[in-house]
């Protein structure tokens, strides 16, 4: 592989042996840290070099063409910035790091999280934080179908429309839908908490509408905060959480099922 | 002069009528109690003249087993080919988990975890240990993902294949609720599909993630519950699967509703010849290794199993049995025997006919949650016990290896079998016993 080096490369290069196809950008043109062009750069690669980034420390991804499983399974309070299209699983199982893709997501975008950011400046495809159990997962633009599906803990927030099934059965953490939310939200879902600032098109099995406390204006407030969507009214949101209606299995409960 | 009712037996009747009073259906454990075809319908065809035997006990048979060479950069290695399947704990007590792990690291085999999660317990006392990747993600963790020796995908299990799980309210306590991230008492629901792909070009990209979270080091298995077996197998392969486990209808469960467990799946005679072939298809015999579960009981099981193609075998409820499941005694305050019979009568059943690992209740400390009742398994006598079990079981296949002439238990195959029976012969596509006749293939 020929190298290739985005930036000016003055740092230690992590690359083949044939020359630093991975290098460290310190001009002042740039912003400090690695770049990584993966029209150049194979997968595993680049994902290996990102594992190895320091806390503290800044990488930028270029030409990401919508390749799976980027920034997956990070460990350190590193920031990553994919400069482009995402595919699926972007920063999946990721910890304490910090990652933003500029573009759209595709499946399982900061699915199993841990704790940390994947923040997404455009749509997302389905499953957008599958099994989160922490962290915080923000798309500006609009999320498919089954958002937050089997939420752990962690917290999603959707600037914009949320597909149907959202939340199906989370289990804990925070859903925030900044536009309307689709069929069957929150669907069978047990401790988890989802706010809707638009309309809700349907409830999912044992989800229900409950009033707005105190406490929750003030998450909700926080996020919006975090996030940047001004455009929620965190004292104007729908809280829906779960009836617990299903928590013990019963045939009398056959028409929910 | 009563007349039998084969449609509606007195069993049947009680079933209608508890039904009716109750307003509930039959949920239990272990695995189906029909009589299905089975490794007992199939024979060795051992060395005579046309065959050279190894000398027993004398010549060298080797047993050693290799999986997951096709991508892993570390693949498991183990002593012999049976290993122990995946079970949570939460279904099974903490001291259970220990002692499978304590019991395979003896014998120099793999454990698997289960759902909800990979209990410190349980990675310390494993040597080798494979970590599962359920659809629940009930503690799925990328930090456990990395401690683990092999990963294993669920799709199915042969007791409830597209049934998903549950674990019903008495067995969650505070650490199996915390671990599973649940309310504590509530009957569990473990989801039959995964959250975050569909199908095998999704599962594809979920294997490159994992390995990607792994650094490409260990193996990723696919593990389904047989049922449609050919198309299943080839599309596990597709996906990327280094294994492919393969559970039987016989295949057992902490809980399930009987009209899975008897109603559901292929026999697992069936299922190893058909997944075999389907890696003998794809040319990928040797390449993709297959591990086959589901009422695998002893060395000769192991031997069949080996013969129809699998490359090792898991055991669950075996493995439980033989560290006391359905026995009449266990472990007192202070090391005592202590007689149980009472806790089996009080639950409706008795030793050596328990399936009520649903209620957590078990009175040997297996299947429960409950302080005082896990108390009464030690988990090093436990481990001794299955320890020796295993090691039974490997001595039977080598001697029956030997046997046929083979001086690597690898090395048997379909031609040393025949089945006693035409559903058996077709299943295993073997001659029937004193024929050539292959129903099927043959004429």
């Amino acid at each position: 592989m020929d190298a290739t080096v985005t930036g000016a490369a003055t740092g230690t290069a992590v690359g083949t042996a044939t020359g630093p196809a991975i290098g460290t950008a310190t001009g002042a043109e740039q912003p400090p840290g690695l770049r990584l062009d993966l029209a150049e750069v194979p997968l595993r690669e680049a994902n290996d070099a990102l594992r190895a980034l320091p806390d503290g420390a800044r990488a930028e991804l270029l030409n990401p063409a919508g390749r799976h499983n980027l920034a997956v399974g990070l460990t350190t309070a590193c920031e990553v910035t994919i400069a482009g299209p995402a595919g699926y699983y972007c920063g999946g199982l990721g910890e304490r790091a910090s990652i933003t893709v500029d573009g759209p997501a595709g499946w399982g975008v900061g699915e199993n999280l841990m704790s940390g950011t994947v923040r997404v400046r455009g749509d997302a495809s389905q499953s957008v934080a599958a099994s989160a159990h922490g962290g915080l997962v923000v798309v500006e633009g609009q999320v498919s179908l089954r958002a937050g599906i089997s939420l752990k803990g962690g917290t999603l927030a959707v600037g914009g429309d949320a597909g149907a099934f959202c939340g199906f059965m989370a289990q804990a953490g925070t859903i925030l839908i900044g536009g309307n939310a689709g069929d069957g939200l929150g669907d069978s879902l047990y401790e988890a908490v989802i706010y809707v600032a638009g309309t809700v098109r349907s409830l999912g099995t044992d989800a229900r509408v409950e009033d707005l406390a105190d406490e929750d204006v003030e998450r909700v407030k926080q996020l919006v905060e975090v996030c940047g969507f001004d455009h929620i009214d965190p004292g104007n949101v729908t809280r829906i959480a779960s009836a617990r209606q299903l928590y013990h299995f019963a045939t009398h409960n056959h028409d929910a099922y | 002069m009563y007349e039998t009712n084969h449609t509606f037996p007195p069993g049947v009747i009680a079933d209608i009528q508890e039904r009716a009073s109750e307003g509930r259906y039959v949920i239990r454990g272990m695995g189906a109690r029909r009589r299905v075809p089975m490794f007992d319908d199939l024979l060795l065809l051992t060395a005579s003249a046309s065959r050279y035997p190894l000398e027993g006990y004398r010549e060298r048979c080797e047993t050693g087993t290799v999986l997951g060479t096709r991508n892993a950069s570390e693949p498991v290695v183990l002593e012999i080919p049976i290993t122990i399947a995946g079970m949570s704990f939460g279904a099974l007590s903490a001291g259970a988990k220990e002692a499978l792990g304590r019991a395979a690291s003896e014998v120099g085999t793999s454990t698997t975890t289960g759902d909800g999660g990979m209990t410190p317990e349980e990675r310390n006392s494993s040597e080798t240990l494979v970590y599962q990747c359920l659809p629940s993600r009930y503690g799925f963790n990328p930090a456990d993902l990395r401690k683990a020796d092999a990963v294993e995908v669920v799709l199915g299990q042969g007791a409830k294949p597209g049934g998903g799980g549950m674990l019903l309210g008495q067995k969650v306590g505070s650490r199996v609720a915390s671990l599973r991230t649940l309310p504590e008492g509530i009957d569990q629901r473990s989801a039959s599909r995964h959250p975050d792909w569909t199908g095998p070009d999704d599962l594809r990209i979920k294997i490159e993630e994992i390995r990607e979270v792994t650094g490409h080091r260990v193996p990723v298995y696919i593990k389904i519950g047989a049922t449609r077996v050919d198309h299943d197998v080839k599309l596990a392969v597709a996906a990327g699967a280094d294994v492919v486990v393969v559970d039987g209808m016989q295949g057992g469960t902490a809980a399930t509703q009987e009209a899975f467990i008897e109603h559901t799946g292929v026999p697992t005679l069936a299922a190893v010849r058909q997944a075999s072939d389907a890696l003998a298809d794809l040319g990928l015999t040797g390449e993709v290794q297959l591990v086959v579960s589901g009422g695998i009981r002893s060395g000769a099981d192991v031997a069949k199993a080996l013969a129809l193609g699998a490359d090792a075998v898991s055991l669950g409820v075996a493995s439980l049995i033989a560290m006391g499941c359905n026995s009449p005694t266990a472990t007192g305050p202070d090391g005592e025997v202590l007689d149980v019979a009472d806790d089996y009568r009080r639950m409706g059943t008795r030793p050596g006919d328990c399936h009520h690992c649903h209620t957590g209740l078990c009175p040997v400390g297996i299947a429960t949650q409950e302080a005082d009742l896990e108390a009464r398994l030690d988990p090093g006598a436990a481990a001794t016990r299955i320890a020796n079990y295993l090691r039974s079981m490997a001595m039977e296949v080598t001697m029956l290896a030997r046997a046929c002439g083979k001086s690597d238990v690898h090395r048997l195959e379909p031609e040393d079998l025949v089945a006693l029976t035409i559903e058996a012969a077709a299943m295993a596509r073997v001659p029937l016993a004193g024929t050539s006749w292959i129903p099927g293939t043959t004429r």
